[in-house]
Formats: C-alpha cells, structure tokens, sequence
C-alpha cells in the first residue's frame, strides 16, 4: 500500500517477554510467518534436503515393491522372532507422533504460552509420524492388500474382525487418531490460509489457498465456535493419545511372553512415546529456527521448555526400566528372571547397554541448563533419544521373542539389508513430507502468534 | 430504493481490538442488532458484544461422542452375542471389558468428527463468496485491522446516520459493503 499505515495502537512485544522477541506486533508476525511460504521461495540447503529426503523415498518405493513381489521374506524375521523391523518401526514412528497432539491439545487445556510457536509443525510432525507408522503393521501383513480384512463390514464371508485382540484395538486406536490429528490440524489452519490467501499476490496461489480457506473472513462468532471447537477437540484429544499408545502397548502385554506381559507397559509406552516426540519437535525446530531466523518466535524459553519435557518423560522411561528389572526379580518368575539377565547379558546385550547408554544415561545432561540452552547440544541429545527411543522397541520385540519357554524352540534375529532400506526409506517418506509442509503452508501458527502479541502486550500494560 | 437493495452494510475499520469492542458496545447501546465483527483473532466479550453468548455445538458434540459409544458398543456387541458367536478360549460372548477399547476410540472418532462438520456447517462454512470480501481494506481483517459490520437488513439501520454513528466512533474508515 503506497499510504503510510498507521501502527496498531498499544500492541507491541514488551522486551520483558520471554515467549516472544520484543517489538513485534500483529504486522511482523503476519508478514514474517507468511513470507516463508509466499515470498521466501526455496533456497539451496532446502533443495539439497528435500533431495536427500527423495532419494531415501525412493528407497522406500523400492523395498516395498520387492516386498510385494517377494514377500516378507526379504526380511530377517523368521520363527520364533515373528515381529521384526516393521513392528519396532510402527512402534517407534507412532511414538513420536505423539509429541505433537499433547503439545496442541494438552498444553492448550494447561493454557501454557510457550506451545504458540510450536504446535503447528509439531502436529504436521504428528501427522506425518503416523503416516509413516501407519504403513508399517500393514507391509508386515505380507499381502497388504487384504487389510481390509481387519475392519468390520458385512462381507461375503459371514466372519467379522476378533474384536477382543489389541491387534483389531490398534486399528482402531490408529485410526482415529490419524483422523483426529488431521482435523484438529486442519481446523488450527483455516484462519492461517485465509491469511496467506489474502497475502497471495499471484491469482493461482490466492484461487488454491482461497479454497482451502473455506471462505474465512474471522468473524466473531465464527470465532467464538472456533474457540469452542478447539478447547473440545484438545479435550478429545488428551484422553486419546493416552489410549493409543496404551493399546499399542496391548499389543504386547496381552501375549504372555516374557518381557511382554507387564502392567507397567501402558504408562511406560506413553511416557517413552511422549520423550521420543519431544525429541522429534527438537531435532526439527532446531535447525528450522536458525535457517528461517526464527530465533524471536522460537526463544529459548522454547528451548528450554523443550529440554525439561525430554528430561522429565525420560525420567520416566528410566524409572519403567528399573522397575522392569525389580519386577522380575521380586516376581520371582524363573522365566522373568531369564528374559532380564538374558538381555543384559545374553547376545543382544550390545542392544540392551547402547540403549541405556543413549536412553537413560546421556539424557541426563539435561540437568544442565547451560546444555538445555545450547542448541547444537540439545540438538545432538535429540538425536541419542531417538536412537534409544527405537532400540528400546527392537529390545522389547527381538530379546522377548527369541528366546521362551522352551529353548529347543530358540533362535536369533538378523535383519537384512531391506529391513535397513525400508526404515530409512521411511524416514524418507517423513522428511519429504516435512519439507513440502514447511514450503506450502505457515509453520507457525499466525493467529494464534497474533493473539499471542495481543495477550502478552495487555499484560504489560496492566 | 435501489441503493438500499445494492447496499449489504457499512463497515467500519479500527486499529485495535480494544477500540473495536468499545464500538460495538456503543452501537449495541444504540440499538443496532444485526451486526458482525471481524477480527484477525479471537477477541474476548466480542461475540457477547454483538448479541452472540451461547453456541450450540457442545451440545452436538456430546449427542456425537453418545452416538460413537453406544455404535462402537454394538458393532462388536452385536456379531460377537447374536450375528456370529465363537467361543474363543472359554470366553464369555458378552465378554465386554474386551469391548472397551474400540467403544472408547469410537467414542473419541464421532465426537471429534462432530466437532469439526458441527463447527463448519454452523459457521455456513465452506462460503466462497461473501459481501464483506467486496471491501477492499478488508484482507487486512486476516492481519492487524478489526471491522465492525452493521447490516443493511438492521431495522435501524438508515445509510445516512449509521455512516454518521460509525464516523463518531472514531473509526480509520467507514466503507460501504455492496452486496
């Protein structure tokens, strides 16, 4: 506009802030958020990534196109380890989706500031997590294309799903939280799309943003309903990823294999869950908050917040491992007993020391404050999460299958090369998905940035 | 006669939200009923303001999330006592703690659902076209300007002295909104 705009009156960033950099207002968060996606266009590094995330898809196509036509024997398991890569896989990508719907939905009914700037890509992450899970109990069935089999609907055959297994439970449990994450993602950005609509200079953009927009002009009962939707959906969606990771926990503890059948697995899974998807939200927001400058929107309050959850739920985590270990001794069960010292010492005890190595002993740098605010440090820290975070899976499944009851029914788990190039091609399917997100749509969600201005100017000048 | 028909409301534009909330406040105590405000987020009392308090879609959310359980209860109620029973391990055919998990997950799957078709179809949304889009300035209602909207169809409402009324509110801009 060729006139001189008028600031809005009184709703500057006081510098005392500390969710949100001083001096910004409605403007600066509008304009800086949306021009990442309108006007910002693809650098260099960008291009490299979404390559290397490309190729790694590419992986991915190709060892599911020699699983289909091969089967799953291209894959280490065999019998008695039955549940491999896939399973661990799905167990670890679904943990880490759990990160974003507790961010969005359990930090909003907390009514914590600091999730402002992070929630938006940490839901995409979530999405994007479940994608990626969601693939795997389905390639593990070995004829994929029968997975129908598992959803009630009268067919042909007179027989329905076992609904007393937790393998129909996790479809289920899956499922809904695929379909609640996408709306309550979806809802959060219809008044960020009428704003990179109304931003859009180019006809095409403005047509395709427009009609995602739905025609949002934020009125205020249009707003006062959204309000009302978001605190229901947060409300949903507590209690729901609670239950997922709870019933994938089932998926275990109702076997009777030792190392399985555990009360303790429900809680210990969704703490685990959450302390992987914090590492997730921080291995992403790091490097997106020094390439994008968004060192005034992600502080280090952020930073630091971030730090804290990964500590607290690893705290957890670790407590769930003793306990494990006391349990089986003070049970008494001679089977228990085995299955422990057999991990400890037996031949996966390589995997059992690597983990609590990177799980439960490195994580303790987090005590530091220096190292909570250090992101390079905390970045690295993520990464030695996420490894122990997929260990502890492949723990969990190989060490308990490979060795029962009955030892004349032993035997030893070794992956192959496809169980290597479909878990990095997932990763693949992630990042690519990723990078395509923070491309086209805000990252950070700008509305609830500027309420955020709104609120944090009010309360300095009162 | 023909300009009132053109005519869908007058629009005024403020520069914050605190200002935009005082002006609806005066034109509510002046008799004005059939009005909108846009905001670029959610301002607290603004609804209340424009005559709007209570919304209807806890409500349904609640009619939704009774649905999902009762439906997700009988879906395996249903074939495991009475369609196709097996007897699996010794089990009760009614063994409904096993049942639990998916009437939950359901419960959770059509409230949510609820939520969101509830959300959209009371809010007329999606609207592709719109009046209000006419006002050029209006693009800023998604950025950092409040509108307050009083409607043609308002029994008050005269195009002389609601633009008078408007101007007196201090407003950056009174525009008329064609329909």
């Amino acid at each position: 506009m060729a006139e001189q705009e008028p600031e809005n009156v009184g709703t500057l960033v006081a510098p005392e802030s500390d969710v949100l950099g001083p001096g910004h207002s409605y403007g600066s968060v509008t304009d800086k958020i949306s021009s990442i996606v309108l006007t910002r266009g693809t650098g260099n590094k960008y291009k490299v990534g979404i390559l290397v995330a490309l190729l790694l898809l590419f992986g991915l196509n190709l060892g599911i196109s020699v699983l289909m036509d091969i089967g799953v024997g291209i894959w280490g398991i065999n019998i008695p380890v039955g549940w491999g890569f896939a399973i661990t896989n799905f167990v670890w990508w679904i943990g880490i989706g759990h990160a974003g719907t507790l961010i969005s939905a359990f930090l909003l009914l907390m009514r914590q500031k600091w999730r402002t700037s992070i929630n938006r890509f940490a839901e995409a992450m979530t999405l994007f997590a479940v994608a990626c899970a969601g693939m795997f109990p389905l390639l593990h069935m070995g004829r994929p294309w029968l997975f129908y089999y598992l959803l009630p609907y009268p067919d042909t055959m007179g027989v329905w799903p076992q609904f007393r297994s937790p393998l129909v439970w996790d479809v289920f449990a899956v499922s809904t939280y695929a379909t609640v994450s996408l709306l309550f993602w979806y809802v959060g950005l219809i008044p960020d799309l009428a704003t990179i609509r109304d931003r859009a200079t180019k006809r095409f953009k403005k047509i395709i943003y427009g009609m995602f927009a739905l025609g949002w002009r934020g009125s205020a009962r249009h707003w006062k309903r959204y309000e009302m939707a978001g605190l229901l959906l947060a409300g949903l969606a507590t209690p729901l990823v609670v239950s997922v990771h709870t019933v994938v926990s089932f998926d275990f503890t109702i076997a009777i294999v030792p190392g399985w059948h555990s009360t303790i697995f429900p809680p210990y899974f969704v703490a685990g869950a959450i302390y992987s998807g914090f590492a997730m939200v921080i291995a992403l927001a790091i490097p997106l908050r020094k390439y994008y400058g968004l060192e005034d929107f992600l502080t280090m309050r952020h930073i630091d917040n971030m730090g804290k959850m990964m500590l607290a739920t690893g705290m957890i985590v670790a407590y769930s491992y003793v306990m494990e270990t006391f349990m089986a001794f003070y049970g008494g069960n001679k089977f228990d007993i085995y299955m422990i010292m057999n991990r400890m010492t037996g031949p996966y005890a390589g995997v059992y020391w690597t983990l609590i190595a990177v799980n439960l002993v490195i994580p303790q740098l987090l005590w530091s404050s220096k190292i909570r605010r250090n992101p390079l440090w905390l970045w690295i820290l993520s990464f030695s999460v996420q490894t122990g975070m997929w260990l502890e899976r492949y723990m969990i499944i190989i060490t308990s299958l490979h060795r029962d009851f009955v030892p004349s029914s032993w035997g030893m788990f070794y992956p192959t090369i496809w169980d290597y190039i479909i878990l990095f091609g997932s990763m693949g399917l992630f990042f690519t998905l990723f990078y395509l997100f923070i491309r086209f749509l805000p990252m950070i969600s700008i509305f609830e940035m500027r309420d955020l201005v709104h609120k944090t100017a009010e309360e300095a000048h009162s | 006669m023909n300009q009132m028909e053109s005519t869908y409301g007058l629009m005024a534009e403020f520069l914050s939200a605190d200002e935009l909330l005082e002006a609806t406040k005066h034109a509510a105590e002046a008799g004005y009923r059939e009005m909108d405000a846009f905001t670029p987020f959610p301002v607290e009392g603004l609804s209340e303001a424009i005559g709007f308090h209570k919304t209807k879609l806890p409500i349904l959310v609640f009619c939704g999330g009774i649905f999902g359980c009762c439906g997700g209860f009988f879906l395996q109620w249903w074939p495991n006592v009475i369609g196709y029973p097996q007897n699996i391990g010794g089990k009760p055919w009614d063994s409904w703690p096993a049942f639990i998990p998916i009437t939950f997950e359901l419960t959770i799957l059509c409230a949510a659902l609820t939520t969101v078709f509830g959300l959209l179809a009371l809010n007329g949304l999606p609207c592709p076209y719109h009046p209000v889009f006419n006002v050029e300035r209006f693009a800023l209602a998604t950025k950092d300007r409040f509108f307050l909207l009083i409607k043609a169809d308002d029994p008050k409402y005269d195009a002389i002295q609601t633009r008078n009324f408007l101007a007196e509110l201090k407003p950056r801009e009174v525009s008329e909104v064609e329909s």
